[in-house]
């Protein structure tokens, strides 16, 4: 499964993780319908809200940064879901009609 | 994560050892599974499953902890016979996909660093280069040279082998002698019909690097809806 760029995202989390910043890993952990990024897909955010990789294609990035960086705080994994019945959907969701499930973890 | 497990994960990936990351989606505990591996039949059939097939496994029975596999399976390999014009375009597109190719070509003007830069040349000769290279299945051969003393070796070994994807260049004429001579040499019909040639899907290929965007569609349709 992981290509090439994928593991280019793992190995970033954990040399940010090894330069002693605080890192949470989001993976695509279900999809329905269409949407662009296959389960198995990262993103990796750094405690500053840099980011390396993609779970969508670029439609819910800046919301997954967001969680993740309250999951980097609290230290707990969280589960998010986004698509067009979302009541986020108006915020941030896939134009594509697709609905993905992302699971957001701190990396410890 | 633990960034013990991250470590250990990036360090079977380099090793290429095929590994599964199962986390549990409520409680975020991971674990590290290799094939066979697993508490239960259940769990041990989506490990192989997702080894296999490549792909994330998400369980949702109801009432059991949801679970998702994740393989981390070796990278895939592409093996060009013949170092031809359309292996310039063809290695370069292949790594770009994400293969780690190889060039095997005993003939050391086909076969010249100059030509391929950066890619893994292998002058040995065809046969010995494909055993020495263990081909299993996340291996993708293709046959150039239309030279059936350079090409035959390597399907031979090729078809002997897991590889998930054997394509031979070459007109229906040339690939329909291939065939007679394979099947004297023992290889049986079913066996023969692993190969695709000629190589590619027809596009309408004209040019080398269109070549190569046909032959490299179809290793991904072969990889991907097998």
């Amino acid at each position: 499964m992981p290509d090439h760029s994928e593991m280019e995202v793992l190995v970033a989390a954990r040399d940010w993780k090894l330069a002693s910043h605080g890192v949470a890993l989001a993976t695509v952990v279900k999809t329905w319908g269409s949407s662009p990024r296959p389960a198995g897909s990262h993103l990796a955010v750094r405690d500053d809200g840099f980011f390396l990789g993609s779970v969508s294609g670029g439609c819910v990035e800046s919301a997954v940064v967001e969680e993740a960086l309250d999951v980097m705080k609290s230290g707990h994994c969280k589960v998010l879901e986004f698509g067009v019945t979302n009541e986020r959907a108006w915020e941030v969701g896939l134009a594509c009609g697709g609905t993905v499930r992302i699971f957001v973890e701190p990396l410890q | 994560m633990k960034t013990g497990t991250l470590e250990k994960v990036l360090a079977d990936v380099e090793a290429k050892r095929p590994i599964v990351l199962a986390t549990d989606l409520e409680t975020g505990e991971q674990r590290l599974l290799r094939r066979g591996n697993g508490d239960s039949e259940f769990e041990r059939a989506n490990v192989e499953r997702a080894l296999r097939v490549d792909t994330c496994i998400t369980t949702d029975a109801e009432g059991a902890p949801q679970v998702f596999y994740q393989p981390f399976n070796p990278p895939l390999r592409m093996i060009l016979v013949g170092a031809v014009h359309i292996a310039q375009p063809l290695s370069a597109m292949a790594t770009l996909t994400g293969y780690e190719v190889t060039i095997v070509d005993p003939r050391e003007s086909f076969a010249a660093t100059e030509r391929f830069p950066g890619v893994a040349l292998n002058l040995e000769w065809p046969d010995e280069a494909l055993e020495a290279l263990s081909l299993d299945e996340r291996c993708a051969v293709v046959t150039l040279t239309h030279d059936p003393k350079l090409d035959d070796p390597a399907l031979q070994v090729a078809l002997r082998s897991d590889a998930f994807f054997i394509g031979c260049l070459g007109s229906k004429k040339t690939h329909a002698s291939r065939l007679r001579r394979l099947e004297k040499a023992g290889f049986s019909e079913s066996e023969l019909a692993r190969i695709k040639g000629p190589v590619g899907l027809p596009i309408g290929s004209r040019s080398p690097a269109e070549i190569a965007v046909s032959v490299l569609a179809q290793v991904t349709e072969t990889l991907r809806k097998p």
